[in-house]
């Protein structure tokens, strides 16, 4: 059996039916990252894994250990809340050693462990300070100490950086993958961005209105999309997706089958009207310094492209469109992924 | 304009104030006065103060033990209230469910009937359970009527504690004891203080229930006040002079709490 293992999860509101039967296995020291749209049920399946939410089927084991039904404070987890939950009356200190003080741990031992997380965390003099005289990145800080203190057996983290501005998050997202390699830890981290869920994961689960869409290494997913759905989360800009009905002709050989096709925005190639290619007009130009984003109306579909050079484009151009066709990607009428 | 209005605003508060004060401050003079000196007309404001009034009432009727048994049932019933509310108010505050507003508000609305509509049954049940003139009929009553509001109150406070800090804390190893006393106690403080103030107010000041369930031996300040009302007629100075006597501590007390009693109670009125 895996580290940790959740068989045939369930969780019901009332009729509503909001964890569907996930099975799932999680090896020790991976960092698992749980991704889908808001409603999906990512932090609902977190907060079942960490006991805040009672699990209503199925099973959860942890080392061998069945957990189900056992109380938070007993299952050797720690967890990083969206809004850092730091207690407001304790100094940084008080709150990274409170889970060992409650264990009458020695306090010379407590006092050695805060010291070394405060240092990997760059705390080290903000420990007698409370958390509303620190910043938001600090105070992220002092809740991820807080669950490093404890050397639990999984960390969980639910949407850590989604109230950190832009820049801060890409910052903090490395040091937290750096964390990670440094301390090897089991880690699932619940997120609705797919960035973070392809640079910091060893493997991705989507999820998808309490089901699990498909599970893989983020360039796994990247690359062999399970479904339409997977296709156009992973990826930015989002995969090109049509319907067979309205571009039959295009892609050549092998699109007479009913379904979607899909094509990735740096697959769609721009080149001068009369070319060879779809023909369409050029919509709108996003220049990104290094990319260049296209969107082009070919007939009743607008295409994204995606290239790493400038263009003199300007909306209203008429273009012609180039796909790869060893890039194209087929799918069938209920979006499940054809054979290549 | 608005320097003047700020005058005009501030004359009025002052004579609202002294409006409301002024029965008090009839009552400490006149606690010090000679019975003659309390029935004079037109009133006196000026005259040598004397104590006989304080040594009249301690003499003819056991002050101390009135004082002591006011303080006992006081003390008890805000302990005891707060033990029965905290618990409820933390799982309505914190794992609310459907009925949860319409079970606070059934609470509430039983404080809205008047007591005395309850006065038989509770008469009867306080005789056949031997608890007449006993404290602790008289604790149970005044704990089970403070209650209502207890809860309510603890509720709006412990309301304000975002539940995540309380999840943390499970997550750390703490049971719901521990919560209790690491998060919420250090959290919600003012508004445990500022309950058990209030509840310690009410109680003191109860006299329905006093005057109906106890006499001579758990007979708290409420009686004794009441007690200076005989066929004889008033005795003005003598009734001033228990009345302070009665109400002094109570006012000391809500002197020097009222900050807290003011937060406690508008926290309630506004959620």
């Amino acid at each position: 059996m895996a580290f940790l293992e959740l068989k045939g999860v369930e969780k019901y509101y009332g009729p509503v039916h909001a964890i569907k039967g996930i099975d799932l296995s999680i090896e020790k020291g991976e960092f698992v990252v749980f991704v889908g749209p808001s409603g999906c049920g990512k932090s609902t399946l977190l907060r079942m894994i960490a006991g805040l939410e009672p699990i209503n089927g199925g099973s959860l084991w942890l080392d061998g250990r069945e957990i189900t039904k056992l109380a938070s404070s007993k299952r050797d987890l720690a967890m990083v809340f969206q809004s850092y939950a730091l207690y407001p009356h304790m100094t940084v200190a008080d709150n990274m050693s409170f889970a060992l003080r409650l264990a009458n741990v020695d306090k010379g031992i407590i006092r050695e462990k805060v010291q070394r997380a405060a240092e990997i965390l760059n705390l080290a003099k903000y420990l007698e300070r409370t958390p509303k005289e620190l910043s938001g990145g600090q105070r992220q800080r002092v809740a991820i100490g807080r669950a490093i203190v404890r050397a639990p057996k999984c960390f969980l983290f639910d949407e850590p950086l989604s109230n950190l501005d832009a820049a801060l998050r890409g910052q903090t997202r490395v040091e937290i993958t750096k964390l990670h390699r440094e301390l090897g830890a089991t880690t699932i981290y619940v997120t609705h961005d797919q960035v973070e869920a392809m640079t910091m994961a060893d493997r991705v689960v989507v999820l998808r209105d309490g089901a699990i869409e498909q599970v893989g290494t983020p360039l796994a997913l990247y690359d062999k999309p399970a479904n339409t759905f997977v296709a156009q989360f992973i990826g930015q800009p989002q995969m090109n997706v049509i319907d067979t009905a309205k571009l039959p002709n295009a892609f050549g050989a092998g699109a007479t089958t009913d379904g979607f096709i899909g094509v990735r925005p740096e697959h769609v190639f721009v080149k001068p009207a009369g070319e060879s290619g779809l023909s369409g007009k050029v919509e709108v130009v996003e220049s990104l310094g290094l990319d260049t984003i296209i969107y082009t109306q070919v007939g009743e579909v607008q295409m994204v492209s995606r290239q790493n050079k400038r263009t003199a484009l300007r909306p209203g151009d008429a273009v012609a469109l180039d796909i790869a066709p060893t890039a194209i990607h087929r799918f069938d009428r209920q979006g499940r992924a054809l054979a290549a | 304009m608005n320097h003047l209005s700020l005058i005009v605003r501030t004359i009025v508060a002052w004579l609202v104030t002294l409006t409301i004060v002024f029965p008090l401050i009839w009552l400490f003079l006149t606690a010090f006065k000679t019975e003659l000196q309390a029935i004079a007309v037109p009133p006196e404001l000026i005259f040598t103060p004397t104590l006989e009034n304080f040594h009249e009432v301690q003499a003819r009727s056991d002050y101390l033990l009135y004082a002591r048994n006011s303080l006992i049932t006081s003390v008890l019933s805000t302990v005891i209230g707060l033990a029965l509310a905290a618990p409820a108010a933390y799982s309505m505050a914190f794992f609310r469910t459907k009925k949860t507003k319409d079970l606070l508000m059934w609470m509430l609305s039983t404080k809205m009937m008047p007591a005395v509509g309850a006065l038989v049954p509770v008469y009867v049940i306080a005789q056949t359970a031997g608890m007449l003139d006993s404290l602790t009929g008289l604790t149970i009553v005044f704990t089970l009527s403070n209650l209502p509001i207890m809860v309510w109150m603890l509720y709006s406070g412990f309301k304000e504690i975002p539940p995540d800090i309380l999840e943390a804390a499970r997550m750390d190893g703490a049971g719901v004891w521990g919560e209790f006393v690491h998060v919420i106690r250090p959290l919600a403080t003012g508004t445990l203080a500022s309950t058990g103030l209030l509840c310690l107010v009410l109680s003191w000041n109860e006299a329905f229930w006093a005057l109906n369930l106890s006499s001579a031996n758990a007979g708290t300040l409420a009686t004794l006040i009441a007690s200076y009302s005989s066929p004889e007629g008033l005795f003005w100075a003598k009734l001033s002079c228990a009345s302070l006597m009665a109400i002094a501590p109570i006012i000391v007390l809500g002197w020097f709490s009222q900050k807290q009693l003011v937060q406690g109670l508008t926290f309630g009125a506004v959620k």
